[in-house]
């Protein structure tokens, strides 16, 4: 019984795999050349490889896309950083303040002999990991404020907070979205506005905020008991007691899930598309919109697919290694 | 607080002024203007209310919520089964799919779903027939009725019972992307189980299939039950990335409101409602459920 199930599965699967490898790569065409593409049976990767600078780096200038590059490979560095255990110490918040100072000013420019890019010409797979990386780099703080907020013994604290974090998880995420885009401005004194990527920003900032609070506020909980009534009988204020016996223990019992939620923030920056910020999703969504290339939807959003893959699964076999130790 | 409050109140209050937007709800029951491509269990047509075209957008969000629930649990709990299948072939592409799943944006799955069925599939005059009476083409599934068969006419089909490329779109892409999430409560579920129940109904003579029906299924239900009720929160709050693809849920039809009124705060308030309405009465649901199981 088993042996057949394995055969018939094994057969299936094949010819599957068959199929595809037959499309995606033996009648496939990877230059970028429409007419080929026109003709050919298989996938069309030339549409990749005639539009990758813009799937990249957005309608940042194109002699400048070095600066890009070099925030894309600074930011990876530092997130790679933060995964060793060895630096999970109070400085790492100011490597990462540092960090991302860097990369405003190698993306804006304006000193240095750097032309000046505004910020409406960002875009590509830089804003996808921008949006990604400030996002979790100010909601975290901010979480944390939250799930100690939730068990304030101050009612009126706790209900704002509890109030806080409930709405936003009990919404979608588009509808924050929206509201950033639309009502914020509603909010602002005549003559001031906020740039829509900023909005974008606050927005996402929120709701990874609610998200990453509940993970922190399941740290403080699995955290013993004994451990606060300790830190109360040396007699240590609450700011005392919170930032150097509490939150570093619990912080570290939420790494795993911390991660998980870091994860699916990742894939949620995604949704900007539909309030027209040019992440990764977005230029190659307007890609598929020039003429000569069209009708290539299949081969382009496998490929987003796939880079998305490659953050997201490097990102859970390293939450699993944490789980496991 | 109060100060900060009352401060972004009285901005609001000025901008809206200044843009001559009208505040309050008295839209809802003003003149739609605009056609929806799918109205479920209603008639509906431009010369109808905004409030109208709103209970259109919460029908559509309710059919493909449930639709979409009903499919991914029997798709995830059968995956979730295979996870813990002593068949070694079975269990690694059941990961391989969970894996797949779980890394990739709903949205860009959307957009895959979508893009497959209309720039692959043929157009109606040459739709693929997999069966008699069922028509595949890039502009929709058509099924047969009895009574209501469907007939080519010009350029699409009439007649049947019609699944639009959007409709068909989002619920695949729901349904198979919440699966690999229940797939994984599934196991955790099964695994929670412990061993001597399953060794117990070995004993007693039981099949595999037998001990996995009658001693750990029930068992494991109860480590199941909260978390998939909380996916199912997920695959309706999910429902609506369908303003991405353009299928008329309660999301894209407010959104179309607010574009065409510019009341974008009435606009939220409803669609935030509805949903807070939503997700409490299914957190009061697993409550309720749990305390029973108690």
């Amino acid at each position: 019984m088993n042996r057949l199930l394995s055969a018939v599965l094994g057969v299936v699967i094949a010819f599957l795999a068959w199929k595809f490898i037959d499309w995606a790569l033996l009648h496939a065409v990877w230059q970028p050349d429409s007419k080929a593409c026109r003709a050919a049976q298989g996938a069309c990767w030339g549409f990749i490889a005639e539009k990758h600078r813009f799937i990249l780096f957005g309608t940042y200038p194109y002699e400048q896309h070095w600066r890009p590059a070099l925030a894309s490979i600074l930011l990876l560095l530092l997130w790679a950083l933060s995964a060793w255990r060895m630096f999970w110490r109070w400085w790492l918040v100011l490597l990462w303040l540092a960090g991302l100072s860097v990369i405003g000013i190698l993306m804006w420019g304006g000193v240095l002999g750097l032309p000046y890019v505004e910020n409406q010409r960002w875009g590509g797979l830089i804003l996808t990991l921008l949006l990604s990386s400030f996002g979790i780099a100010l909601a975290f703080p901010l979480s944390i404020l939250l799930a100690l907020g939730r068990r304030s013994d101050l009612p009126v604290i706790q209900a704002l907070c509890v109030g806080f974090i409930e709405l936003i998880r009990g919404v979608p995420l588009i509808s924050i979205l929206f509201m950033a885009s639309v009502m914020l401005p509603l909010f602002l004194p005549a003559g001031v506005s906020i740039d829509k990527l900023l909005r974008a920003q606050i927005a996402l900032i929120l709701f990874a905020a609610a998200y990453l609070a509940e993970v922190v506020r399941g740290g403080l909980q699995a955290l013993p008991k004994e451990q606060y009534e300790a830190a109360d009988a040396l007699g240590l204020t609450y700011w005392q007691k919170t930032g150097t016996v509490i939150l570093p223990q619990a912080l570290r019992i939420a790494v795993p899930p911390l991660v998980n939620t870091i994860i699916g923030f990742f894939k949620d920056t995604s949704l900007v598309v539909i309030i027209g910020l040019f992440d990764l999703l977005q230029t190659i969504k307007v890609s598929l919109q020039d003429p000569a290339w069209s009708g290539y939807g299949v081969e382009a959003y496998l490929f987003a697919a796939l880079v998305y893959f490659a953050f997201c699964f490097a990102m859970s076999l390293y939450s699993r290694r944490l789980e496991r130790r | 607080m109060l100060g900060v409050a009352w401060y972004l109140v009285s901005n609001t209050l000025a901008n809206l002024e200044a843009r001559r937007i009208a505040s309050g709800f008295a839209f809802l029951w003003r003149e739609a203007g605009f056609e929806i491509g799918e109205a479920p269990f209603q008639r509906y047509s431009a010369a109808d209310t905004y409030l109208k075209a709103l209970a259109v957008g919460l029908a559509n969000t309710f059919k493909v919520s449930l639709a979409g629930i009903v499919l991914t649990t029997v798709l995830g709990a059968a995956i979730g089964l295979f996870l813990v299948s002593a068949n070694r072939l079975l269990k690694a592409v059941s990961r391989a799919y969970v894996e797949f799943m779980r890394n990739v944006p709903l949205l860009v799955q959307l957009f895959f779903w979508y893009a497959l069925i209309t720039e692959t599939l043929p157009p109606p005059p040459q739709a693929l027939q997999p069966l008699p009476g069922v028509f595949l083409s890039n502009r929709g599934i058509f099924f047969p009725l009895p009574g209501s068969a469907p007939v080519l006419e010009g350029f699409n089909f009439s007649g049947g019972l019609a699944i639009t490329p959007e409709f068909a779109a989002l619920l695949v892409g729901l349904v198979t992307y919440t699966a690999a999430f229940i797939a994984e409560i599934v196991r955790a579920g099964v695994l929670s189980v412990s061993r001597g129940q399953r060794e117990a109904a070995y004993a007693l003579g039981l099949t595999r299939a037998l001990a996995m029906r009658h001693v750990v299924l029930p068992q494991a239900l109860r480590v199941i039950v909260p978390p998939l009720t909380s996916q199912y929160l997920n695959l309706t709050k999910n429902s609506s990335l369908a303003v991405a693809i353009g299928y008329p849920d309660l999301v894209s039809i407010a959104n179309t409101i607010i574009n065409q009124t510019g009341q974008a705060i009435e606009g939220i308030a409803i669609i935030m409602a509805v949903y807070l309405t939503i997700s409490l009465s299914i957190s009061a649901f697993m409550n309720w459920y749990n305390a029973r199981l108690k």
